[in-house]
């Protein structure tokens, strides 16, 4: 009934108590909560300021240029305590960095494969896949850290007795020695012809794949590109001289190694801890995404004529991908996190180096404002490449 | 044409060398897969046998329990803690007994841990005869409460009022001695607390008020009479109750499950009040909210303890001393609510506008809409999610031996510090540490999951 209708002489229109409106209240509303929000905040910073001047406080980013005066254990820049703080900053980021740039993908590659021993149908390595991805996934991480630092990396024969794996690779209290190969002078054509290869190849394989889906025509595009890919860098090696790459085997000299590369045991503990732990979570991630794949589509291709490893690689990927991506990359992300833990085990990264400039006075919120900065920008990041990927597989959307 | 009946009957159910067959050498991939990993197995199964029985030193675990238990709470005051136990497994018992389905499982576990703990197999002089026979004492009073929870006078409420009690006295059992008086003014303002929100609670379903709020009503104007009254001794009510215990002292699985409690408990309403706040109309609150939960998010925890240890308190008014277990246990809340929001605001997305739309047609009002229609709903739907992340808190709770809390793991390690013969013995710790862990995960995920068969989560 509206207010025009023939009646309405007979009902006055009644206005609404200002109390019971609803624009009234939200902007009330919006009143208090900016207050109480805004008021909030004036408070914190004025706090702030009065504890920093009762203590005299220097809030300024000065001390970045000044001497550090603390060592870090295994820089992997060249450091020493005469260097600037914001240049001791930099090496602990470039730590966390390298840390998590290799854990991720070693956590990938061993979820992958716990992933699918999960999905596998042989009942035994079904259950061992299972048993590791419960035992990883209700544990601690820092336990677990600890249980791969202190009776196993730290508790190493010294460098006499070292235990000797095939490779020849050393471990010792040292620390892990690998045999690691190293490029000799002259090897620049192999690296050049190695980089041609796997771009001429990446765009073979796009160029023929998209010929082969446009037109129907067979184009080899799997052949052409892996033989590109073997080619290109044989013929590399021949170029550069026969040998661009020589093999750095460590030697026990005296009381320690030369040569080969070395992993301090801290580093070893912290990575092997990383990758088991976020494996178990990538490897459920594989499998729910393998599985939310429905079993109508590979019936359905099967029925097409397609080879099981065409099913694989063209039906169940790319649908599993789409599923499996999201949580992967935050996976990713939280071992960038989880690698602050490193601290408790006698790894520096940034935040090991963040943490000795606290207790120095006077720096504790700039530093811990720059650690902030620091972990909110990969995450930001992250997420930036999350919601571009998003976007791009919402459009192929059927 | 001839029917065969034969084609009717189901199969035969496969004996088991066609299990093993099928599952176990299906092909020949498999069957050389398994073989390898049956040796692999034998000889890991081996070698932990061997390590167990020949090389494995449980000294630093077993000689240790109440550290591992308890920390440094001073010894002639572990009758505390004794109570504050019996109490809380009383009331598992209880609440078994009224909700049954999801607390058979913690009750039973928690029985479990007593009885495992009373009954350890091993020369102490710290379990001594009467400490184990109230660790079993408490298992008979799970079972007790739980026969008390079954008789028809014994309603939900009761139960739960029961727990808010329990809460209140078990704080003042365990928190630093304060005076008659003292007790008396925390006791009626957290009554006041408790009428107020079941007053509000009340408001929203529409109903009036019942006996549950005449018995709190009546608890506090008690408390209030009694204090009163007490004016007129100040001897008696300025004595302090019981000696002062510092949080300092506090440690092991009572640090551990006192932060995981505290902080599932206190999290959960903050993350669903970010979630609201996340996808409110009022733009400041929907800012700072957002900004909240994306900035914590975005941090690692240990970050975030440090603020709280460290930072906090340079953006507090200096006479503000907030204790060292508080400041953690506030980190671990609010990293975990921020999460928490995150799975309540997937929750909120996934009820449909037509449930609002219907809502508000029969006339219910926002708040009403939000506590009876919209949360329910959404919460139900990310019970696995909001579980996941509790399992996350508890796992995190070792982050705070960072800021010098002795929890579990932060125990072990001083043990292990304490005697130079030990640091060869920290695999063993370690390992003892990580099972604790496990068992308790396993029992949360374990739970969880009944809960969805319960609820029917993913039915829909």
């Amino acid at each position: 009934m509206t207010s025009k209708g023939p009646l309405s002489i007979f009902t006055r229109r009644r206005e609404i108590p200002l109390w019971r409106d609803e624009r009234v209240l939200q902007a009330i509303a919006q009143v208090i909560s900016a207050f109480v929000v805004i008021g909030f905040i004036i408070w914190i910073i004025i706090n702030f300021f009065e504890a920093a001047r009762g203590r005299g406080l220097n809030l300024g980013f000065g001390f970045l240029q000044e001497p550090a005066e603390f060592p870090i254990s295994d820089p992997i820049l060249p450091f020493d305590p005469s260097r600037s703080f914001g240049y001791a900053f930099l090496v602990g980021v470039v730590k966390t960095l390298l840390v998590a740039g290799i854990g991720v993908v070693l956590a990938t590659v061993l979820g992958i494969i716990v992933g699918l021993a999960r999905l596998s149908t042989n009942w035994l390595l079904n259950k061992i896949a299972l048993a590791y991805i419960e035992i990883h996934r209700n544990i601690p991480l820092l336990v677990l850290l600890f249980l791969w630092y202190f009776p196993v990396f730290n508790s190493l024969p010294p460098v006499k007795d070292s235990i000797v794996w095939p490779g020849p690779t050393y471990l010792s209290e040292r620390g892990l020695y690998l045999t690691w190969p190293r490029l000799e002078p002259g090897s620049g054509i192999l690296v050049i012809s190695i980089i041609f290869a796997i771009v001429l190849a990446l765009i073979a394989f796009i160029l023929l794949r998209r010929r082969r889906v446009a037109t129907g025509q067979q184009t080899y595009h799997v052949v052409i590109s892996l033989a590109i890919l073997l080619i290109l860098p044989t013929a590399g090696w021949f170029l550069s001289g026969g040998s661009p790459i020589r093999m750095d085997t460590p030697v026990l000299e005296g009381f320690n190694f030369t040569g080969g590369m070395r992993l301090t045991p801290e580093f070893a503990a912290l990575l092997v801890g990383l990758v088991t732990y976020t494996a178990a979570f990538i490897a459920e991630v594989v499998r729910a995404g393998i599985q939310s794949v429905h079993v109508g589509q590979v019936e359905a291709a099967k029925s097409v004529g397609l080879s099981s490893f065409q099913v694989t690689s063209l039906v169940i990927f790319p649908q599993a991908l789409r599923v499996i991506i999201p949580p992967l990359i935050s996976q990713y992300l939280n071992l960038t996190k989880n690698s602050s833990l490193a601290l408790l085990i006698g790894y520096q990264d940034l935040f090991g180096v963040a943490k000795i400039a606290i207790n120095q006075a006077g720096r504790a919120v700039q530093v811990f404002f720059m650690v902030m900065a620091t972990y909110l920008t990969m995450s930001l990041i992250t997420s930036l490449v999350l919601n571009i990927y998003n976007r791009r597989i919402q459009l192929v959307e059927r | 044409m001839s029917i065969s009946t034969e084609a009717a009957r189901p199969p035969e159910p496969p004996g088991p060398l066609t299990w093993v067959r099928r599952n176990l050498f299906n092909s020949l991939f498999n069957s050389l897969l398994t073989i390898l990993m049956v040796f692999v197995i034998f000889y890991t199964v081996r070698g932990v046998i061997y390590w167990i029985v020949n090389v494995a030193d449980w000294r630093p675990v077993v000689n240790f329990p109440f550290l591992y238990l308890v920390g440094q709470y001073p010894r002639d005051q572990l009758w505390r803690i004794g109570l504050s136990t019996s109490l809380i497994a009383i009331l598992f018992g209880l609440s078994w007994g009224t909700w049954g389905g999801l607390i058979r499982t913690f009750a039973v576990s928690l029985g479990a841990f007593f009885a495992v703990v009373a009954l350890l197999p091993v020369q102490s002089n710290e379990l001594t005869i009467p400490v184990r026979g109230a660790l079993l004492a408490n298992v008979l009073l799970i079972f007790l409460g739980f026969r008390l929870g079954r008789l028809q006078a014994v309603k939900g409420s009761f139960t739960a009022i029961a727990w808010l009690l329990a809460i209140e006295v078990i704080t003042l059992i365990l928190l630093p001695g304060l005076s008659l008086r003292e007790t008396l003014t925390l006791l009626i303002g957290s009554a006041l607390v408790f009428i107020i929100v079941y007053i509000i609670y009340q408001a929203i379903r529409v109903g009036g008020i019942n006996s549950t709020l005449r018995i709190l009503i009546l608890i506090a104007v008690i408390l209030l009479a009694a204090e009163i009254a007490l004016a007129s001794f100040p001897n008696l009510a300025n004595t302090p109750l019981l000696q002062k215990v510092a949080t300092t002292s506090w440690g092991g699985l009572l640090v551990t499950f006192f932060l995981a409690a505290g902080g599932i408990v206190l999290s959960f309403p903050i993350g669903v009040v970010l979630a609201l706040g996340r996808r409110s109309s009022l733009p400041v609150v929907k800012v700072f909210c957002t900004t909240f939960i994306e900035v914590v998010r975005g941090v690692p925890l240990v970050t975030i303890l440090f603020m709280f240890s460290v930072i906090l308190q340079l953006f507090m008014p200096p006479e503000a001393r907030i204790d060292r277990l508080l400041r953690a246990l506030m980190g671990m809340t609010f990293f975990s609510a921020a999460y928490t929001a995150e799975n309540v605001r997937g929750g909120l997305q996934a009820v449909s506008q037509g449930q609002v739309e219907a809502a508000k047609s029969v006339g219910l009002n926002s708040v009403q809409i939000m506590s009876l229609i919209v949360l329910p709903q959404a919460l139900r739907a990310v019970i696995p999610a909001i579980v996941g992340q509790f399992i996350a808190l508890f796992k995190d709770t070792t982050l705070v031996i960072i800021v010098g809390i002795n929890e579990l793991l932060g125990i072990g390690k001083s043990i292990i510090n304490s005697d130079p013969e030990f640091i060869q013995l920290q695999a063993e710790v370690f390992i003892f540490i990580a099972m604790v862990f496990w068992i308790s995960s396993y029992i949360l995920s374990y739970a969880s999951r009944q809960l969805e068969t319960t609820l029917g989560v993913g039915e829909r």
